[in-house]
């Protein structure tokens, strides 16, 4: 019998239409898939069998939790079941806990709720199930702080409150998004222990193809509601029968078409960083003692020649950030100098960096949070253009907006409108009008497709290769994703504690890893192919 | 932890210091000579200078601000240049009127405004939010000295609960003392839980949209308790903000309801004080209030790093 049924679930919400007739099933001991890109419905879907929707929210249809008749039951009824025979796990670790509790409480506090078991007794459970995620009571007592955590350590955490009582269902909601590859193929092996050991089944949902073949039985495919496919994972994603699963599968694994680039080392190099160093004053111990610095760039050295296309591959906190801003002038080193086109621009002032700042420009990550929301796109696009020499005339100004939106695939109509009236993938191509709009020789981009679906993201990966080809712009892309990297990058540098580790030809790198770093970038990087490949084989 | 209470301690000795050579040269400022005013408009040219001299008014300015600050660190506030006692005295027999006035109030808007703000949050936009915010709405609009008079007219006149104006003082007994200080202290309390109720509601809407609201619900906690328990204490830090405010507008800006209830305040003394240009006493009342903020404030900073165990570790 199946531990959840979900037959014929529609849903909406202030009358919009969110789910319809959803199918899905998970028996105890099993893992099941739930694949869809942004607004698919995927964790409106988690919400619906948790009953924690918003209050607008009308549900019909069916659903069977070992025998419960979910969008019948009472709220105390499923306050009784959520914590107990069902725990989810949410996406975002570094906002799921919370800030003013310890860790020990908000473990303890599920397992005192339901099975009323002393103070003493919770934390003795709370203690085997943090020591069971990874977090041993040596350096991680439970009076500890969800701040003094990282995002990984944080994670498990959460799963702990999820996994304390033993759930007969856990609802994973993109658990591993957030983290960078290493870290993910921790907390993925964690979830498939911790459903071995109890014949807990999983419900995980993602919208990574490759993450989700490796971990699930079967999958299901939502689009818009709906589900588009559903069966076992091998079967359905090496047959790729509906148009939209393998739309999906090709989109995951895209590569954009790049003719060869210019030979190496013709030249001067266009970015030269020499013995880069950049320390943090370490954490005050008292009034007037601090610990030791914290080195976040350690005696780095590359160049990068013009348009090149280099990648910066880390795992969170290795340093790449605090590179890239130093690159960019927006943080000074503490040592070592970065020349860009042949002059030196550390301990230069704003008003000397003005000539390189034309010639460099950034495209962040965040396709939501990088543009005034009040502004129209003519003046958000037209932004870096204060830094030209001569200002541009209105019409000047308009016409080159109009230029920067047509190069990146956007109508010069668009010029009149507001952020929010663009998706999240229009957005990114905002951002990259506004980067190139200065005609720059070097765009700093950090992780600028980690925040998209799948087949956006192949779409904006085209479109920077195609600017590459075109206008001859040397990319520093730093990202954790090495699919990315392969995808658009002649270079790899590999960064692990705040040094170069590891650098060559992308595919020597990222095919051959010498360094331990790279080598273990590499094993935990989910790849769709191998994954397909394994599980095939796994069936015979 | 220690680093941020000293620097706390630190900024609040230097903002006193500061405040205590405004509020001197303000007083320097406005015109109007104590020594001519205590004498009446007969006195001879002479005997204002005498006067002045005796008063030690014709001392340079720096040194009369050295003399009176010191005076001020050693609780010697001067004489009351119209009463003639000191202004010590005057003053210890008005702040056991106006800090328990200030207390109660203070009590009473915030036992009103959390539980108000706790229900319009937990239900946002239906008919309960909308009824206790267009209340709290009325309770900003509407003036204190009209609530006072609305009491008075209620609870005294036509009840004959409590008595409608006027201190028995403490030594009458305590009830009876408490007793005519309950009426100023709700006219006081209400204006102000209205906005500390808005300021609630809105702290813990943002709050309850934060994704460990949701974790603590997946736990199987209740929507009740998850609403105490997480949200209430992550909302404190705009409300001890306002608290903090409020408190010294509680303890200074009393003057309308001390004269409708006709309590021997500081509000009052101040407010005499100043038409009959009795300058050391302002200047006292003033700087005694502005410590009491800046200690208010102090405190407000430190009980952030209680309710924030992430601002004890950071410096």
């Amino acid at each position: 019998m199946n531990l959840l049924e979900i037959e014929n679930l529609s849903l909406t919400i202030g009358g919009t239409p969110i789910l319809k007739r959803v199918e899905l099933s998970v028996a105890p001991g099993e893992v099941m898939g739930l694949v869809g890109e942004s607004g698919s419905g995927k964790s409106m879907t988690a919400l619906t069998v948790m009953q924690l929707l918003p209050w607008a929210a009308r549900a019909t249809g069916r659903i069977a939790f070992d025998g419960i008749d979910i969008l019948a039951a009472s709220e105390d009824q499923m306050c009784a079941l959520r914590g107990d025979d069902i725990g989810m796990v949410f996406q975002e670790p570094m906002t799921a806990l919370n800030p003013v509790k310890t860790i020990g409480e908000q473990v303890a506090e599920g397992i005192r709720w339901h099975i009323r078991a002393s103070r003493a007794d919770a934390e003795e459970r709370a203690r085997k199930m943090l020591d069971r995620v990874g977090l041993p009571a040596a350096q991680f007592p439970l009076s500890r702080y969800p701040h003094e955590l990282s995002g990984g350590q944080r994670q498990r955490v959460v799963i702990a409150i999820a996994c304390a009582l033993k759930p007969k269902l856990l609802i994973a909601d993109e658990p591993t998004t957030a983290l960078d590859v290493v870290l993910q193929a921790q907390i993925l092996d964690l979830l498939r222990d911790l459903v071995a050991e109890n014949r807990m089944g999983l419900l995980l949902i993602s919208h990574d193809l490759a993450v989700v073949t490796e971990m699930a039985d079967r999958i299901t495919i939502l689009r818009h509601g709906e589900v588009m496919e559903a069966g076992d994972t091998a079967r359905t994603l090496s047959g790729q029968f509906h148009p939209y699963t393998r739309q999906l599968a090709q989109a995951s694994m895209h590569v954009p078409a790049r003719a060869k680039t210019q030979e190496v080392g013709q030249g001067k190099p266009l970015l030269q960083v020499d013995s880069l160093t950049r320390d943090y004053p370490g954490r005050r111990t008292s009034l007037l003692k601090r610990a030791a610095p914290i080195r976040a760039v350690d005696d780095v050295s590359f160049s990068v020649d013009p348009g090149q296309s280099v990648a910066l591959v880390g795992r969170s906190g290795c340093g790449k950030s605090t590179l890239a801003r130093m690159v960019l002038a927006l943080d000074g080193p503490s040592s070592g100098t970065i020349r860009f086109r042949g002059e030196v621009i550390t301990g230069k002032s704003e008003a000397e960096l003005r000539p390189a700042r034309r010639d460099m420009q950034v495209v962040f990550q965040d396709p939501y949070g990088s543009f005034d929301p009040r502004q129209k796109v003519e003046k958000l696009v037209a932004e870096p253009l204060h830094v030209l020499e001569k200002k541009p005339t209105n019409t000047e100004r308009r016409e080159m907006v109009a230029k920067a939106l047509h190069e990146v695939g956007l109508s010069p109509r668009d010029m009149d409108k507001y952020p929010h009236e663009f998706s999240g993938g229009q957005r990114q191509r905002l951002s990259i009008a506004r980067a190139i709009i200065t005609r720059p020789r070097l765009v700093v981009a950090d992780e600028p497709v980690s925040a998209l679906d799948v087949s956006i993201r192949a779409q904006i990966l085209d479109l920077f290769a195609e600017l590459n080809q075109k206008l001859g712009i040397a990319y520093l892309f730093i990202t954790h994703d090495l699919t990315v990297a392969r995808a658009i990058t002649d270079q790899v540098m590999v960064m692990h504690d705040g040094r170069i580790v590891e650098r060559g030809g992308t595919s020597e790198v990222l095919d051959h890893p010498q360094s331990e770093a790279a080598k273990a970038l590499v094993a935990a990087a989910p790849d769709l192919h191998r994954a397909i490949a394994r599980r095939l084989q796994e069936q015979g | 932890m220690t680093a941020y209470l000293l620097k706390r301690l630190a900024i609040a000795l230097a903002t006193l210091a500061l405040a205590s050579m405004v509020v001197f040269a303000v007083l320097e400022i406005i015109p109007g000579d104590p020594a001519r005013l205590m004498l009446g408009l007969n006195a001879s040219a002479e005997q204002v200078e005498l006067l002045r001299n005796q008063m030690g008014l014709d001392a340079p300015l720096a040194a009369r601000y050295l003399r009176w600050a010191g005076g001020l660190l050693s609780l010697d506030f001067g004489r009351s240049y119209t009463y003639s006692v000191p202004v010590i005295d005057l003053v210890r027999e008005r702040v056991v009127v106006s800090l328990p006035l200030a207390l109660i109030a203070l009590a009473l808007s915030t036992v009103i405004a959390i539980p108000v703000g706790l229900f319009s949050a937990s239900r946002r936009g239906r008919a309960g939010d909308t009824i206790a915010m267009g209340a709290a709405q009325l309770g900003v609009a509407v003036p204190n000295f009209w609530f006072a008079l609305m009491l008075i007219y209620l609870f005294a006149v036509w009840l004959r609960l409590v008595p409608a104006g006027g201190f028995p003082g403490w030594s009458a007994g305590v009830w009876p003392a408490l007793k005519s200080l309950l009426l100023p202290a709700v006219a006081l309390a209400l204006p102000q839980a209205a906005i500390l109720a808005r300021v609630t509601r809105s702290a813990l809407i943002e709050v309850l949209h934060e994704d460990y609201i949701r974790t603590a619900r997946a736990k199987g906690l209740p929507y009740r308790a998850v609403l105490w328990r997480h949200a209430l204490r992550n909302a404190m830090i705009p409300v001890l903000t306002i608290l903090g405010l409020q408190f010294a507008f509680l303890l200074a800006g009393t003057i309308i309801i001390e004269n409708i209830f006709y309590l021997p305040g500081l509000g009052r003394l101040v407010f005499q004080a100043i038409t009959q240009r009795d300058l050391i006493v302002v200047e006292s009342v003033v700087m005694l209030l502005v410590a009491a903020v800046i200690a208010v404030n102090l405190l407000v900073d430190l009980s952030y790093a209680v309710v924030d165990p992430r601002l004890r570790s950071r410096q």
